[in-house]
């Protein structure tokens, strides 16, 4: 099994198919993978609560489930609260993110 | 310490994506780690040291009111760290006639890239919408 570090940039309202990326990370975690999802930029908007068909309440939920990250850098810069996120969602930084890029056999991608 | 391969493709002043790349270069080189650069399309134009502050006449303020960021410089002070490598796509400056860049900033080719791709830690291509 691999290790994918996913980030996503952009908000699902913005850009149509930034959905499959939720549902590439899903799909990644149900074969077994690791799999973390990171959210930067436009992409921290699914982190608030009341976003109508947010893919990220969408992520499986369970033992080999989506780790979801959320850069403090953008959340700050939208105004979104740390202390209002949805559920299974941990605050990060792009210091975090780098240690995640230079494990050893982490593919990344970025959209 | 790790060495990563970031592919940038958007140019100065036009999206985040370019602060987000310099904040994870700069990051990384805090790490200790080495960053090599390939700026591809319009990203070329990051290393162009005539890059300006500039005052705001409609609303009055001065060059230093205004504070701008220029990138060039951002770009010069990691390339200062010596953990930087910055290579500009070479097609891509000559349709851009980008030239005069900040030390450090060489020129090459899509593969320089591959190179460095296959002896990275990592590699991140941060496309451009």
């Amino acid at each position: 099994m691999s290790n994918y570090l996913l980030i996503e940039s952009r908000d699902p309202f913005e850009y149509g198919d930034t959905r499959y990326m939720y549902s590439l990370a899903d799909d990644l975690a149900a074969k077994g993978n690791d799999v973390t999802l990171f959210l930067i930029q436009n992409g921290v908007f699914t982190t608030r609560p009341g976003v109508k068909d947010n893919p990220l309440e969408g992520l499986s939920k369970g033992a080999q489930s989506v780790k979801v990250l959320a850069d403090d850098f953008s959340l700050r810069e939208r105004g979104i609260s740390q202390s209002s996120l949805l559920g299974g969602v941990k605050v990060s930084n792009v210091d975090n993110l780098v240690d995640l890029l230079v494990q050893e056999g982490t593919k990344a991608v970025w959209h | 310490m790790a060495t990563l391969t970031i592919a940038l493709m958007d140019p100065p002043y036009e999206a985040e994506t370019t602060t987000t790349a310099l904040r994870i270069i700069d990051a990384a080189v805090r790490k200790g780690h080495r960053v090599n650069v390939f700026a591809y399309e319009g990203a070329v134009n990051l290393t162009m040291k005539d890059q300006a502050a500039h005052p705001n006449p409609v609303k009055g303020t001065t060059v230093e009111e205004e504070d701008h960021v220029i990138p060039s410089k951002l770009v010069a002070a990691l390339l200062g760290t010596e953990q930087v490598e910055w290579i500009n796509c070479g097609l891509c400056v000559d349709e851009r006639g980008s030239g005069n860049w900040v030390d450090g900033a060489r020129r090459g080719a899509p593969a320089d890239f591959l190179k460095w791709s296959q002896e990275s830690t990592n590699t991140l291509v941060i496309g451009t919408k």
